[in-house]
C-alpha cells in the first residue's frame, strides 16, 4: 500500500477557550476521495482550513507529501514553518470555497491565470491556452471574458474549480462547494467533480451535506462529531449501516430534512 | 476708477501658483498616503509603530504651524527650502496623513475570503496586495481622496503666510493696494470654487473609469 499523502498526527486547535479540534490523528492515501460530514462546528472544515494554511494548528504535527506541513527542519530538530516554506507546501494543495471567492475585478480567464503566471513565471500564452482547456472541461470557454458578477453562482464555482486546477495540485480540498448556490444549480457543480474524479488521481478532500452526491464520489466517509472521528468507512457501511449511535442520528435529521441519501 | 485688469492679472499670477501647490502637494499626498497606509497594515511592528507616529504627528498638529517649521525651523537644523517646496512639503505630509487612513481603511475593507482565496492560490503578500487586494480598493478610496483634494486646494491658502505669492496673497495685495475688499475676494472665491470642482469632476470621472467593468465585459 502506497505511503499516505496526508497524516495529521495528534492535531489540536483552540480558539481562545473554544478546543475545535481534540488530539485528531487521521490519513488520506494518494488518489483517495474521502467525505468530511458532520454537523455544523464539529470541525471538518477547520481541518480543511488548517491544511491549506488559513488557520494555524494549537499542537500536534502535519505531513503533506513526504514534508511537514507547519513545521521545518532546523538543526536537527523541527522549528515552526516559516513563510518560505509555507509558500513550498501550497503548492501541492488547493482549495474551494464556499462562496467562490472569485476575484470580482478580473475577467474569467484572468482570475485562471492569474495564479500560475505569478506563482509558476508561466507565460501568458501558455496560461491563458491552459486556462481554456480548463474552462472547457468545465463547460465554460465561452465564458471566458465574462466578469464574474455576469454569471451564475453554479458558473462561479466552476470557475472557482477551473482555477484552483490551474496550478496542478496534489491535493483539491472542496469545503461546501455547493451550500450557498440555489438547489437546481448544484447538479452542474457536482457533475464537474463527478468528472474530474473520474478523469484525475488527485487525492480530494470534500466536506459537505450532500449525502447522496458523498456517497457515489467518496472511497471512505468520516463522520465528525465535536472535533472527533466518530466512525469512518466506505460510504455503503456508513450510509446504510452506521455503527455509532450519533451517527445514525445525524443522518436520519438530514434525511428528514430533505436530503437525498 | 481703478482700473481692475492689471489686478485681475495679479490674482490670476496667484491662482497658478495655488494650481502649482495644489498639484505637486496632492502628488505627495498620495504617495505618503500609500506609504503610510500600507504600513499601517504591515506585518512588522516597527513598520507599524513609524507609519502610526507619522499619522498621528501630522493629523494631530496643525497645518499652520507644520509650515512654519518647515521654513523657519529646518534651516537651523541645515535644511533650507524656498516657500514654494516647503507650502508642498508641509500640506503633502499633512493630508498624506489624512489619505493614509483612507489607504488602510479601504484595504481592510477588502474581505478575508479575498485574501484566503489568494493563500489558497499561494499568492505572496505582496502579489496579493498588488494585483488583488489594491485593485479593489482603490475604486473605495476615491471619493474619500477626492474630499482630501479639495481640503488641501483650501489648505493652500495658509502658504501666503510664508510670503508665497499664491491667490489668497495676490487678494491682500490687490486689497492694500486698492482699498476693495469686495472685488478681489469675490474673484479668488469664484476661482478657488472653480478649481474644487475641477477636482470633483475629475474624481468622479477617475471613479466611473476604475470601476468600470466590475460588472461588464471586459473592453
Amino acid at each position: 500500500m502506497a505511503a499516505p499523502i496526508i497524516r495529521i498526527d495528534n492535531i489540536t486547535k483552540r480558539y481562545g477557550p473554544l478546543t475545535v479540534l481534540d488530539g485528531l490523528s487521521m490519513e488520506v492515501l494518494p488518489g483517495e476521495k474521502l467525505a468530511l460530514i458532520g454537523p455544523s462546528g464539529s470541525g471538518k472544515t477547520t481541518i480543511l482550513r488548517i491544511l491549506m494554511t488559513l488557520e494555524t494548528i494549537s499542537g500536534g504535527h502535519i505531513q503533506v507529501d513526504g514534508d511537514q506541513l507547519y513545521h521545518m527542519p532546523k538543526n536537527g530538530s523541527l522549528a515552526p514553518a516559516d513563510e518560505r516554506h509555507l509558500h513550498r507546501m501550497r503548492e501541492k494543495i488547493g482549495m474551494v470555497f464556499q462562496h467562490f471567492n472569485l476575484f470580482p475585478h478580473k475577467c474569467v480567464l484572468d482570475n485562471v491565470t492569474l495564479a500560475p503566471m505569478l506563482t509558476k513565471g508561466v507565460p501568458r500564452a501558455a496560461a491563458e491556452k491552459r486556462a481554456m482547456e480548463l474552462l472547457d472541461m468545465v463547460g465554460l470557454a465561452d465564458k471566458a471574458k465574462n466578469m464574474p458578477a455576469q454569471l451564475s453562482g453554479g458558473q462561479k464555482q466552476r470557475v472557482a474549480i477551473a482555477r484552483a486546477l490551474a496550478l496542478s495540485p496534489k491535493i483539491m480540498l472542496f469545503d461546501e462547494v455547493t451550500s450557498a448556490l440555489d438547489p437546481e444549480l448544484v447538479e452542474e457543480v457536482l457533475n464537474v467533480m463527478r468528472k474530474l474524479a473520474a478523469e484525475t488521481d488527485m487525492t480530494m478532500l470534500l466536506v459537505t451535506h450532500e449525502m447522496g452526491f458523498a456517497h457515489d464520489f467518496a472511497d471512505r466517509v468520516l463522520f465528525f462529531d465535536r472535533g472527533k472521528i466518530v466512525e469512518e468507512g466506505k460510504p455503503d457501511d456508513i450510509f446504510t449501516h452506521p455503527k455509532q449511535e450519533r451517527t445514525q442520528s445525524f443522518l436520519r435529521k438530514i434525511i428528514a430534512a430533505g436530503h437525498r441519501v | 476708477m481703478t482700473d481692475w485688469s492689471g489686478y485681475i492679472g495679479l490674482i490670476l499670477q496667484g491662482a497658478l501658483v495655488t494650481l502649482e501647490l495644489t498639484l505637486m502637494g496632492s502628488v505627495l499626498a498620495v504617495i505618503m498616503a500609500f506609504v503610510a497606509g500600507l504600513g499601517r497594515v504591515s506585518r512588522f511592528m516597527a513598520v507599524r509603530a513609524l507609519a502610526t507616529t507619522y499619522i498621528e504627528f501630522f493629523r494631530g498638529t496643525s497645518i499652520f504651524v507644520q509650515l512654519f517649521w518647515v521654513y523657519f525651523v529646518l534651516p537651523f537644523a541645515g535644511v533650507t527650502l524656498s516657500p514654494l517646496q516647503a507650502g508642498v512639503l508641509a500640506l503633502g505630509l499633512n493630508v498624506g496623513a489624512y489619505g493614509a487612513e483612507v489607504v488602510r481603511g479601504a484595504v481592510k475593507a477588502i474581505g478575508r475570503e479575498q485574501r484566503e482565496a489568494c493563500v489558497a492560490l499561494n499568492l505572496t503578500r505582496g502579489q496579493a496586495m498588488r494585483h488583488v487586494i489594491l485593485p479593489q480598493a482603490l475604486p473605495l478610496m476615491l471619493p474619500t481622496f477626492g474630499n482630501n483634494a479639495i481640503e488641501l486646494l483650501k489648505g493652500t491658502a495658509v502658504v501666503s503666510l510664508i510670503s508665497l505669492t499664491d491667490m489668497t496673497f495676490q487678494a491682500q495685495v490687490v486689497r492694500a493696494q486698492t482699498g476693495s475688499t469686495l472685488i478681489p475676494f469675490a474673484v479668488i472665491l469664484v476661482l478657488y470654487f472653480l478649481m474644487a470642482l475641477a477636482i470633483s469632476t475629475g474624481m468622479r470621472w477617475l471613479e466611473r473609469r476604475v470601476t468600470r467593468g466590475l460588472d461588464g465585459v471586459r473592453t
